[in-house]
């Protein structure tokens, strides 16, 4: 054991004389790990909105058939026989439930002034109170029967022209931006919001709605409220708790970047691997004489291995945990926006470096760094000792 | 060129370190290929697109539905070569996770519109003479295994058809087309008519028009005037050219092209950086030598040739070898199983693919080689 950290020692006390060569190792294995905590954080964020919206205690109601909030078409008679549906709160007699319109409108993105899909989404005067978590940040709610329209913060940041006071012109129709709102992070944040009527007229969609949202006693009822409106012979709709229905459309592309994020960190790291390979290839090499001596004075084949593993693993962390700290400081937070295929709209997220991604990707580069040194570790030990005196 | 027996051997003489550079170098080029590959697929086809070929989508928003009137008022404008409609159709195939597109077209317009895409002419009479008839792309017949002939019943999520069970349209797949390297093959387009006909609701609406225009160069022109001509009316219109379509698009994605080329980026410079430091090493090793070789008479120069040649040798070797298998991985398809229609490399790919190998090898060798060079013999033979 003496030896080992003996060994080991003298090992690390050479290595500012191979600075350069121990620098590529660092800042190869850095480069993977910013890459994979990078691209897994682009999944984290996305999650996070989606699966961070909704509620249990909330049902959805779509026709059946449509198999999204952008495809299903209710006609309002139909929401208002919804509506009367038992299981949802009422506030003195009026039903807690919002029939809703969800469409797009063509906007520029902020960043890059290229037209996106923004969604577009008309209440009902219950929207607000189905929805506890909303609240206004700026300005004030918007009025019902005119064209006033309020924003959410995600759509304020990445898309232009959103700020309160200024108009949206779009096709015929103006927009006046009175206030700004947050729902604790998830979708809608992404969302402009109105008045479900005046947006019939706005897109010519006489007296018809897509959806009813509803808040219900409590989630246990959700089962027995679905079974109702379904088995109703006058509608033809199909109910879902709200947080599965957003949980749902996340899988998609979370399962894609985690597939291209793995697949491209995966590739890097077989490429760091072989880096450090010969990195700690050259380090033995360079050291040849010494470690020979080493091993002549008694020095057994074991510290040497152990040293080499030693400096490859210490090399590793340090680009490990670069590489982590500059994921952090560099996309942790990062705001942006992607298109949910689902919907066909935009969904605003941040990226999120989170403590799981920095460790998986610490433990990702100790993995190289093992690996790495492994072969030259065992080139060491066996290096013919007369050999490697020899050459002086 | 008769001292390449010379280089080979060298490079051969330290076969480990050899081996291992060249494995550094081919797995950077198979992520070039693949990152590449994958820039391109997000990027939608967009190098395919046409010049002449201008999109007009409604201006509130491309879910807005256009009317079919407008395709005559379009045809008649002088400089229009061909014009047609096409809607979305957002179909569920089976299960949600079977996605492809499926849109619904005029037949003999949209193949003119696209000459990109071949149908063997009897399957085209096919279509013409069945109304229900469809044709899939080669990519998404293969991976549902259909043939011509089958009856595929698709779950309408928009339209719900007027006869038939449920929201279930039935569909006859008349043919299978091919198209040019690139080019989406995974589309579904069955007839604008049947669907029309049958629909409840939206009777007369159409997705979006294409135009040809004769003189690609007037786009910007003629864009603006068929916005003019529909402007003030119930439904205008908003005109790019197909490129700017599909750019615009798929900037909503995100800038994955740009992430790609951040990674690309760090993967290039490490490889970079670990090649420098293995030539440096070799060369360092062979100092003796090398003055061997200068007192021979080999001129500066020709020392300097002989260890850029060995770096871009290594290069040429390993990238080569990385890009190949990159070109093998991405015929094998699109990872995903359909989602991304364009998981194609292009030409245009390779040839920066070996830009950057030379480039890399002589970068590599650029540091040793002036070392080598600038070597003195007394020097050199005096430090041994």
């Amino acid at each position: 054991m003496k030896q080992v950290i003996a060994v080991t020692l003298l090992s690390l006390r050479s290595l500012p004389r191979r600075l350069s060569a121990s620098g590529v190792a660092v800042v190869g294995i850095a480069g993977v790990v910013v890459v994979l905590v990078a691209v897994l954080s682009i999944a984290e964020g996305f999650r996070a909105v989606m699966q961070g919206t909704g509620s249990p205690d909330r049902a959805l109601i779509m026709r059946s058939g449509a198999d999204s909030e952008m495809t299903s078409g209710l006609a309002g008679p139909m929401t208002e026989l919804i509506k009367q549906a038992p299981g949802i709160v009422r506030d003195g007699q009026r039903p807690l439930a919002s029939a809703e319109l969800f469409v797009i409108i063509d906007l520029p993105k902020r960043s890059t002034g290229t037209s996106a899909n923004v969604p577009m989404r008309g209440v009902g005067p219950e929207a607000a109170e189905v929805r506890q978590e909303f609240s206004i940040v700026e300005g004030r709610m918007f009025t019902f029967g005119t064209n006033e329209v309020i924003v959410g913060r995600g759509a304020a940041g990445q898309f232009a022209g959103l700020d309160v006071g200024s108009e949206i012109r779009s096709g015929q129709v103006s927009w006046r931006v009175v206030g700004t709102f947050e729902t604790d992070g998830s979708v809608s944040e992404t969302e402009i919001w109105c008045d479900a009527r005046t947006l019939q007229g706005a897109y010519r969609r006489g007296n018809s709605y897509q959806t009813v949202l509803a808040r219900l006693d409590s989630p246990e009822t959700f089962q027995q409220f679905k079974d109702e409106l379904t088995a109703d012979p006058q509608l033809n709709v199909q109910v879902r708790r709200e947080d599965e229905y957003y949980a749902g459309q996340s899988t998609q592309l979370t399962t894609l970047v985690r597939i291209v994020g793995f697949g491209i960190a995966g590739l890097m790291s077989l490429g760091a691997i072989f880096g450090a390979i010969l990195t700690m290839y050259m380090a033995v090499a360079s050291r040849a004489r010494e470690i020979a001596t080493l091993r002549a004075l008694g020095f057994n084949a074991f510290a040497v291995v152990t040293s080499v593993l030693v400096e490859s693993l210490g090399l590793a962390a340090l680009g490990g945990a670069a590489g982590g700290l500059l994921a952090l400081v560099g996309f942790n937070g990062y705001q942006t926006s992607t298109i949910n295929f689902q919907t066909f709209s935009q969904v605003a997220f941040a990226f999120r470096v989170t403590p799981q991604l920095l460790v998986m990707g610490l433990v990702f580069a100790l993995f190289m760094g093992l690996i790495g040194g492994l072969l030259p570790a065992l080139r060491a030990a066996r290096l013919p000792i007369s050999a490697a005196l020899r050459q002086l | 060129m008769k001292f390449l027996p010379f280089v080979w051997r060298n490079v051969w003489r330290r076969k480990f370190l050899t081996v291992f550079t060249l494995l550094v170098i081919v797995v950077s080029f198979l992520l070039y290929g693949l990152l590449v590959t994958l820039g391109n697929a997000f990027s939608l086809g967009v190098q395919l697109a046409g010049q002449d070929r201008l999109v007009l989508i409604h201006k509130v928003s491309l879910i807005q539905p256009l009317p079919v009137s407008y395709l005559g008022r379009l045809q008649a404008v002088p400089g229009v070569e061909l014009a047609t409609h096409n809607t979305w159709f957002g179909g569920v195939y089976q299960d949600p996770s079977n996605f492809f597109a499926q849109i619904a077209v005029e037949p003999e317009a949209y193949l003119a519109m696209y000459p990109e895409i071949h149908l063997p002419p009897d399957q085209l009479k096919a279509w013409l003479a069945d109304r229900q008839g469809a044709i899939a792309g080669a990519d998404t017949a293969r991976r549902f295994g259909w043939k011509v002939g089958d009856r595929i019943p698709i779950q309408g999520t928009i339209w719900r058809p007027k006869s038939g069970t449920g929201d279930t349209w039935e569909f006859n797949l008349v043919g299978i087309y091919d198209a040019e390297p690139g080019f989406d093959r995974t589309n579904f387009f069955f007839r604008y008519d049947y669907l029309d006909e049958n629909r409840t609701g939206g009777a007369g609406l159409v997705g979006w028009y294409i135009v040809r225009i004769a003189d690609p160069s007037r786009s910007t022109e003629m864009a603006a005037r068929f916005d003019d001509m529909f402007a003030n009316s119930q439904a205008e219109t908003k005109t790019t050219t197909e490129k700017g379509f599909i750019e615009s698009f798929a900037k909503q994605i995100g800038d994955i092209a740009t992430i790609m080329m951040w990674i690309v980026t760090v993967v290039l410079f490490s490889m970079l950086l670990i090649v420098t430091i293995v030539m440096m090493y070799v060369i360092n090793q062979r100092t003796s030598e090398l003055a061997v070789l200068k007192t021979l008479g080999f001129t500066n120069g020709r020392v300097m040739v002989l260890v850029l040649v060995e770096s871009v040798a290594i290069a040429l070797v390993g990238g080569g070898l990385g890009l190949g298998l990159a070109w093998l991985a991405v015929q094998a398809g699109d990872p995903t199983g359909g989602m991304m229609p364009t998981w194609v490399m292009l030409p245009k790919d390779v040839g920066v693919g070996l830009a950057l190998m030379l480039g890399l090898g002589l970068l590599a060798g650029a540091l040793p080689a002036s070392h080598a060079m600038r070597l003195r013999i007394v020097d050199a033979l005096r430090r041994n």
